[in-house]
């Protein structure tokens, strides 16, 4: 495919332009096309910088010209090569299903305002992944999270909205201005930000009790971020409450990319060794993890709003992954990764199927939706797909993730792990379970609901085209095995090609 | 000059026959039924011509189809399946003409749903029947779980719902819980999931502990097997309407499970490891209590579709304890029980529908008198349940005299009683039937009139299939030589020219 080197920035450059462009032409349809056309060429941008780092390419871009340690520099490898064109693929799947949806949430003049939010949202996440330099991290990182609060805001029940924005703000601020202290610290100890650089210096100082309370800072500022167990109280009512559009986008993106910068940090800037040899950061991400998981899978059995079943397992979801990454090992990674490209899909697809029965039905409560296989067969189906994939069932994303998952953890010989994992599993089966049989059969004490019109084709177009990618990954796995190995070797190896330190003094 | 032959094509006809079947749909609803009749023909046709091949040495295999990371699915027809194979799409086009006598004189509503949802069933089963290796079969195992789902819940109401909950409960959480770390387990010791030979183990050095572990790991998430206590799903799904719980809870979806069991003992462990390991000691002893729980239940069963699913989950616990005795003489038996137990059972569950289409009956102290309303259906419920208890000149008690063989070339002598004890309870739960419906009186009503005197033979649709079946279980006590001598070509180390 056609590469440029200039085209990492431009992924960062296209939809900040665009987002102002959305505002002056204060037009709800031109705003959406404005929003839709970027986001398309971002897709292709993002393609081409993909096949372009699949065959083992680093692309090193120097912003403005000016050289690494002193100019900010772009610095794409596998990993988010990877991560940003699955965050742009779903953002335009999302964008082409907003536009019926926001009808119904938002006032009409407030539209474009909600494409800017959406422009600068996905300017921030493609900035957080496309850069090599930790104070850039985190300028992304307040550009998307503070475009974020703003969509969640524009929720339809306008209280509960503005509540689970303010609560997301406050969590999402404290969370970054910890990763921002932490950032500082390691400035202060290596007297870099370029993250390449900073991996160079570390080894060179890491005894120090700088790098160490720096270390500390990133690592629990990512977690609130993460909405990792037990900091994940922002998660649920921002899912819930925020326009469906944004759930979807949100469930799909921005957890993934806070997992990001997580990789980055620990394995590429801390190195491997240092991490989780040497700060045993493994010993205090696991239980939390698998507690996670597990408890987190349990609280969605419990849910009636279907949103938050699957907010809570999005977080039981995060759990697995952090599961997987603490292993540390080539496997667990690999597993860690292919679960954050596969539930990408499956979470943006099942939260555009509840978004479809939201813009029908006008509720996602569980209890008053009896029988609307009848009515939404398509949506419901794809629900149904979906729900599969979440549980694991052969022939879906998600059980190439489960094998993954499961094999990882008794290579490291964990066996009790992934006998949690299993439980976990079961747990899904109930939750989805619940739904599914709530939608083909009518309850009995509602008798139905109303027949309505299957949701319109520009909904469903986007959520279909999510669950088939979501079954060709699951039939033809090696496509996100493949990628998903690819990237994991290269954030071990302490990324060849580079002049990085030999390992770890310690 | 060996031809290859793709087992794919055992798949495709009952594929095919769905738009078929949602096209004429209920309008033009013999169209729809004579068209999954045509498709089940030719499924049938298709397993035979793959049996043909087979004894000429063809290639039965299907290509190599890449899952991920060296995962591999594909189809290759071996002895045991080609006899389910067989077996499963003859009694579809017996279910099928059933069906069209069952369905219509219940009034079953979505019939079109129900047909759909049976043909995807029996595609899935033979997949199963002819999948190369056990993530094939996995694949397939799950497959069916799903796509029977919808007619466990046919009905709709509450109690099906429940069903329908414990169903995929039962089934799917058992085979993610259970039999996907198995299978995972397997892959990450050997490398390889294929149905080999003498197993896949051999290479490897696993401690007595762990592969009794992995067995029972595997055997117990096969919940279609219905081993106690996994089987709590069966009687609940005979909530289904009759020609489900006939074709699918008799035959089809409870022997993909058993067929699993003696795949994985032939081909995955091999005789040699489980003689070695004493791997499957623990394990007999849950399907000799299987085998007796069941049938003491059964006989405090009124309701005689509940009768009939303790008696089958008795019935799998045979085929189940006849695979972990790992012998080649048990495991014909095996087989063999899996072919006459599905004759047997079959005609017994087309009669309970018979029976509730023509009489709305569902207790066995109802049936007082019946017998004489309806001689053909309780005449084929004689000869079903003599071959089920396993007296001659009826097939059943072939598959329990090689079973017993196969008992007696093992070190586990003991089971001979537990199968004659489990005889005589047959007797004493099955045989009551039809003697209370030939010679009790019939009840007199308060004018005194014969409350059965309305009733009627069944449809003569549902007469066809019963008197199909019910023969079958009499010509295949003489004609069982074409089956074993398939049997004889399974392929196991330690075989030695048997």
């Amino acid at each position: 495919m056609f590469f440029n080197n200039h085209f990492s920035v431009l992924l960062v450059v296209l939809p900040l332009m665009a987002a102002p462009i959305c505002v002056i032409l204060r037009s709800s349809k031109a705003s959406w096309l404005v929003a839709l056309i970027s986001n398309l060429v971002i897709v292709l941008l993002s393609l081409s910088l993909l096949s372009h780092v699949i065959n083992g390419n680093v692309v090193r871009y120097e912003l403005g010209g000016w050289a690494a340690p002193t100019g900010i520099e772009y610095y794409i490898d596998g990993i988010n090569a990877i991560l940003i064109s699955v965050v742009s693929i779903i953002s335009l799947a999302t964008l082409v299903y907003s536009k019926q949806s926001i009808r119904k949430e938002i006032a009409q003049p407030r539209h474009y305002l909600f494409y800017a939010g959406w422009l600068l949202c996905l300017t921030g996440l493609l900035g957080i992944l496309i850069t090599g330099d930790a104070f850039n991290v985190f300028v992304f990182l307040e550009i998307s999270s503070l475009s974020m609060y703003m969509l969640i805001a524009l929720g339809r029940e306008r209280r509960q909205a503005l509540v689970a924005a303010f609560r997301y703000l406050i969590l999402g601020s404290i969370g970054a201005s910890f990763i921002l202290l932490g950032i500082g610290f390691l400035y202060a100890a290596t007297g870099t930000l370029n993250m390449s650089d900073i991996a160079e210096r570390l080894p060179l100082v890491n005894g120090s009790r700088t790098v160490i309370v720096g270390f500390s800072f990133i690592t629990i500022g990512l977690l609130i971020k993460t909405a990792m167990f037990p900091v994940f109280s922002w998660l649920p009512n921002a899912y819930q409450f925020a326009p469906s559009a944004v759930s979807s986008f949100l469930a799909g993106t921005a957890t993934k990319v806070s997992l990001y910068i997580f990789l980055r940090f620990f394995y590429h800037v801390f190195g491997t060794d240092y991490s989780f040899g040497n700060l045993l950061l493994g010993n205090i991400l696991l239980p939390l993890a698998v507690v996670g998981f597990f408890v987190m899978s349990v609280v969605a059995v419990f849910q009636t709003d279907i949103r938050r079943v699957l907010a809570y397992s999005s977080i039981a979801q995060i759990g697995y992954i952090f599961a997987a990454i603490s292993m540390a090992t080539e496997q667990g990674l690999t597993a860690g990764i292919i679960h954050i490209i596969n539930h990408a899909f499956i979470k943006t697809a099942l939260f555009i199927s509840v978004g479809c029965i939201l813009y029908r039905y006008g509720t996602a409560n569980i209890n008053q939706l009896g029988g609307i296989m009848k009515s939404m067969p398509w949506t419901c189906a794809a629900f149904i797909i979906a729900g599969l994939s979440l549980i694991g069932v052969p022939l879906t994303a998600g059980f190439v993730s489960k094998w993954y998952l499961i094999s990882a953890a008794i290579d490291s010989g964990w066996w009790l792990i992934a006998a949690m994992i299993l439980m976990s599993s079961l747990m899904a089966i109930i939750y989805i379970g619940r739904i599914v049989e709530v939608f083909c059969f009518k309850n009995s004490e509602a008798e139905g609901v109303a027949k309505v019109k299957e949701a319109p084709f520009s909904m469903l177009l986007p959520l279909w085209f999510l669950i088939i990618v979501s079954v060709y990954t699951g039939i033809n796995g090696d496509v996100v095995v493949d990628l998903a190995k690819f990237s994991a070797t290269q954030l071990l190896d302490n990324l060849p090609g580079l002049n990085n330190p030999v390992g770890n003094p310690l | 000059m060996s031809i290859t032959v793709d087992p794919i094509i055992t798949i495709l006809p009952p594929l095919l026959a769905i738009p078929f079947i949602v096209f004429f749909g209920e309008r033009y609803r013999n169209l729809r039924e004579a068209s999954i009749i045509v498709a089940a023909c030719i499924l049938f046709s298709f397993n035979f011509f793959l049996y043909q091949q087979f004894l000429e040495g063809a290639l039965l295999q299907s290509e190599k189809f890449t899952f991920f990371n060296g995962l591999t699915l594909f189809l290759k027809a071996e002895p045991i399946g080609i006899i389910f194979g067989l077996l499963a799409s003859f009694l579809w086009i017996v279910t099928t003409i059933y069906s069209i006598g069952y369905m219509r004189g219940h009034n079953e509503a979505h019939q079109t749903r129900f047909y759909t949802c049976f043909a995807i069933a029996i595609a899935c089963v033979m997949a199963a029947a002819y999948s190369g290796n056990l993530l094939t079969l996995f694949v397939a195992y799950e497959a069916i779980t799903l796509s029977t789902y919808p007619l466990v819940t046919h009905a709709g109401h509450a109690k099906a719902k429940r069903a329908g909950r414990i169903y995929i409960g039962v089934l799917m959480g058992g085979s993610i819980f259970l039999l996907m770390p198995a299978l995972i387990v397997t892959w990450w010791l050997t490398g390889t999931t294929d149905f080999v030979a003498g197993g896949v183990f051999n290479e490897v050095n696993i401690s007595p502990l762990f592969v009794t572990l992995l067995l029972c790991l595997m055997v117990f998430g096969t919940g279609k097997a219905a081993l106690m206590p996994f089987h709590g799903w069966l009687p609940n799904a005979m909530v289904a309407p009759t020609p489900v719980s006939a074709l699918l809870h008799a035959v089809a979806v409870v022997k993909t499970g058993v067929f699993l069991i003696i795949k994985i003992v032939v081909y995955i462990f091999g005789f040699d490891l489980i003689a070695q390991t004493n791997a499957a000691e623990i394990l007999l002893y849950f399907a000799a209590g299987t085998i007796l729980l069941s049938s003491f239940i059964a006989l405090k069963k009124d309701n005689l579709k509940a009768r009939l699913a303790y008696s089958t989950i008795g019935q799998l616990a045979y085929i189940v304890l006849a695979a972990l005795i790992a012998n080649a003489r048990a495991i014909e038996g095996a087989a063999l029980h899996i072919v006459s137990h599905a004759f047997g059972k079959i005609t017994l569950f087309f009669c309970a529908g018979a029976i509730m289409v023509a009489s709305h009956k569902t207790l066995v102290s109802e049936l007082a008198g019946l017998g004489r309303k309806m001689p053909y259906t309780f005449a084929a419920f004689f000869i079903a349940a003599i071959s089920i208890i396993g007296l001659p000149p009826l097939v059943g008690v072939l598959s329990k005299f090689v079973i017993i063989e196969g008992i007696i070339d093992s070190q586990y002598d003991w089971l001979i009683i537990v199968l004659i004890i489990s005889s005589l309870l047959n007797i004493a739960y099955l045989l009551p039937i039809p003697f209370t419906a030939f010679f009790k009186e019939a009840p007199i009503d308060s004018v005194g009139a014969n409350t059965h005197s309305v009733i009627k033979e069944a449809p003569t649709a549902c007469l066809i299939a019963i008197s199909i079946t019910a023969t079958g279980c009499l010509v295949l006590f003489f004609q069982i030589e074409p089956i074993v001598h398939l049997l004889s070509f399974i392929e196991t180390a330690s075989n030695t020219g048997e």
